[in-house]
């Protein structure tokens, strides 16, 4: 087993990753639509933060202004896909391909910007927090005031109906709501989110790099069902502390890989094996529950159907 | 007295210069007034679908103008007339979020019309009107308040949609077929429930079905639509005194599912 500090290490990455997951949550689990702007607005937040940060501006307020410059990408892909109708996939690609250019401009063409001399949100709590732990509490604490705003939200009326989406957008506009309005409104709080992940990511390592957004949306969706599969979905809450808790099993489980003589650059290989199989495994749990409700009420499944 | 509801010169073309081109509704008029219930019938591809799914917004009008009391909804998108409007689909999927429980789906369509912001989605208040509402559906759907809407059966949840259609007090009900995949005993429960909705609030309600006993059994008035138009309107004595066989007789449905 791996030693304590790298323990500690991927449970504070965790805490960022998780932010991420809740972020691909809102999108792939609530809307219903794989959005691949993450991959791109994972780099916007890094980039916008470590901008900031690298010129001296509170790094709270450059967390901040990652989330609404992720919300920014989020809102030009659902534009892309409401209004111009374009497949929500193909408007996600596109996206993440123009985010590139955008990134580096927001970098002042540098492809990495590194923050060692830069305050950091990081670095703040070190000086406050026994430095070992700084980093989870810090984290910790973002993850849960994001998971109870998240929740809260959802339980509002325009929460309802923004979750009502991604199941039946039939029904929602039946509702007198349009939703396309959800959609756009969901992918800017989605990529917000993840644009925060970045943003907090880059203090964590203090750099941003430019490259660095491959593949964050299956990283993702790997946690966010990994929680699934492991930590449960019966409630919203439990759904929304399991994609954040996957996240962090996800990092533990990678940072155990590493320990064990993983090759890092095999890392995405790892990462996309272990979303296919995860995602084979939600099926097989499906297929497991309806195995389980047919024979725990036999009787009542036949008159029922 | 002003007509609730008022088409009047409906016209709709799918794939308009195309060799496919196909004239779902010509020049059709009809006007309605609160408290009707119409039934409308007719074969397959006779355009009943089509018309109701050009007065909820669904396609647009090519032609013609659909007034509802007194609103010009004609260029209205869905979702905005959906405020005055109730609909109940065959597909007893169509109607609620799968992945949402009972009491949260109601408080999604109680809300209709309403400012829809940061205010809590359900209140206490919210839960027990529905409950008392949910237990005079006689669904025993009262006690499932917080289950899942996928877990119920099909017309449990039809009883659900046809609920949430009117749990806002929608000015028209629009249902396309709503029993037609349910069980006969479900069926039935369905429409006496969508009959005592239809009488019990001020608004007019449209009914699609493919059974000509209901057509006659259920509502107040009957129309008949064949290649995009009302051939036959039925309503007082005409019809109560119409059975199926003289339907049969008089316009050769060859239907046999209209029979039955």
């Amino acid at each position: 087993m791996m030693t304590l500090t790298a323990l500690l290490g991927a449970l504070e990455l965790g805490t960022i990753y998780a932010i991420l997951a809740l972020g691909v949550f809102l999108s792939f689990r609530t809307l219903n639509m794989p959005d691949l702007t993450v991959d791109g607005s994972i780099v916007t937040g890094m980039a916008v933060s470590a901008v900031m940060c690298a010129t001296g501006v509170n790094p709270f307020i450059s967390l901040l202004c990652a989330f609404a410059a992720g919300s920014a990408a989020g809102l030009v892909t659902g534009i892309l896909h409401t209004r111009l109708k374009i497949q929500a996939i193909l408007a996600g690609i596109l996206v993440m391909l123009a985010s590139y250019s955008v990134n580096l401009r927001i970098m002042g063409k540098t492809p990495n910007i590194p923050l060692t001399k830069s305050e950091t949100v990081y670095k703040m709590a070190d000086r406050i927090l026994p430095p070992k732990y700084s980093g989870i509490i810090l984290g910790v604490i973002v993850l849960a005031a994001v998971i109870a705003v998240l929740y809260l939200f959802l339980q509002t009326r325009i929460g309802f109906v923004f979750r009502a989406t991604g199941d039946n957008e039939d029904m929602v506009r039946a509702a007198g709501v349009s939703g396309e309005n959800m959609k756009l409104l969901g992918l800017a709080l989605s990529n917000g989110l993840v644009g925060l992940a970045g943003g907090m990511l880059a203090q964590n390592q203090a750099f941003a790099d430019i490259s660095s957004g491959t593949g964050m949306m299956v990283i993702g969706l790997a946690s966010v069902i990994l929680g699934e599969v492991v930590f449960g979905t019966s409630t919203l809450l439990r759904r929304l502390i399991s994609a954040a808790l996957g996240a962090v099993l996800y990092r533990i489980i990678i940072s155990q890989a590493l320990y064990l003589g993983m090759e890092s650059s095999d890392l995405k290989l790892v990462s996309a094996v272990i979303v296919a199989a995860a995602l084979y495994l939600g099926l097989l749990g499906e297929r497991g529950a309806k195995i389980r409700r047919k024979r725990g009420q036999n009787g009542k499944a036949a008159s029922n159907t | 007295m002003e007509k609730l509801l008022q088409i009047h010169n409906l016209k709709k073309v799918f794939g308009a210069g195309t060799i496919n081109e196909k004239t779902a509704i010509r020049d059709l008029s009809l006007e309605l007034s609160a408290g009707d219930f119409l039934t409308v019938i007719g074969n397959n591809g006779a355009g009943k679908s089509t018309l109701l799914n050009c007065i909820a917004g669904v396609f647009p009008a090519d032609e013609g103008e659909i007034l509802l009391d007194g609103r010009n909804i004609t260029k209205m998108p869905e979702y905005k007339r959906a405020a005055y409007i109730g609909r109940v689909f065959q597909d007893p999927l169509k109607g609620t979020a799968f992945d949402m429980t009972i009491e949260e789906n109601l408080a999604i369509a109680a809300a209709k019309g309403k400012c829809r912001g940061l205010q809590p989605g359900i209140t206490r208040a919210d839960k027990k009107e529905f409950r008392e509402k949910l237990a005079s559906l006689g669904m025993e759907l009262e006690d499932k308040m917080t289950q899942k809407v996928k877990l119920l059966s099909g017309g449990q949840r039809q009883a659900l949609t046809l609920f949430m259609a009117v749990i806002a007090e929608p000015e028209l009900l629009l249902l396309d077929e709503h029993t037609a995949a349910l069980d006969p005993a479900a069926a039935e429960k369905v429409l006496s429930l969508t009959e005592e909705f239809a009488y019990g609030k001020k608004m007019c309600t449209l009914m699609i079905t493919h059974n000509m006993k209901d057509s006659l059994h259920y509502g107040n008035r009957t129309i008949l639509m064949q290649d995009g138009k009302i051939v036959m309107d039925l309503e007082g004595e005409d019809r109560k005194n119409m059975t199926v066989e003289k339907l049969v007789e008089k316009f050769s449905i060859d239907n046999d599912r209209m029979l039955l």
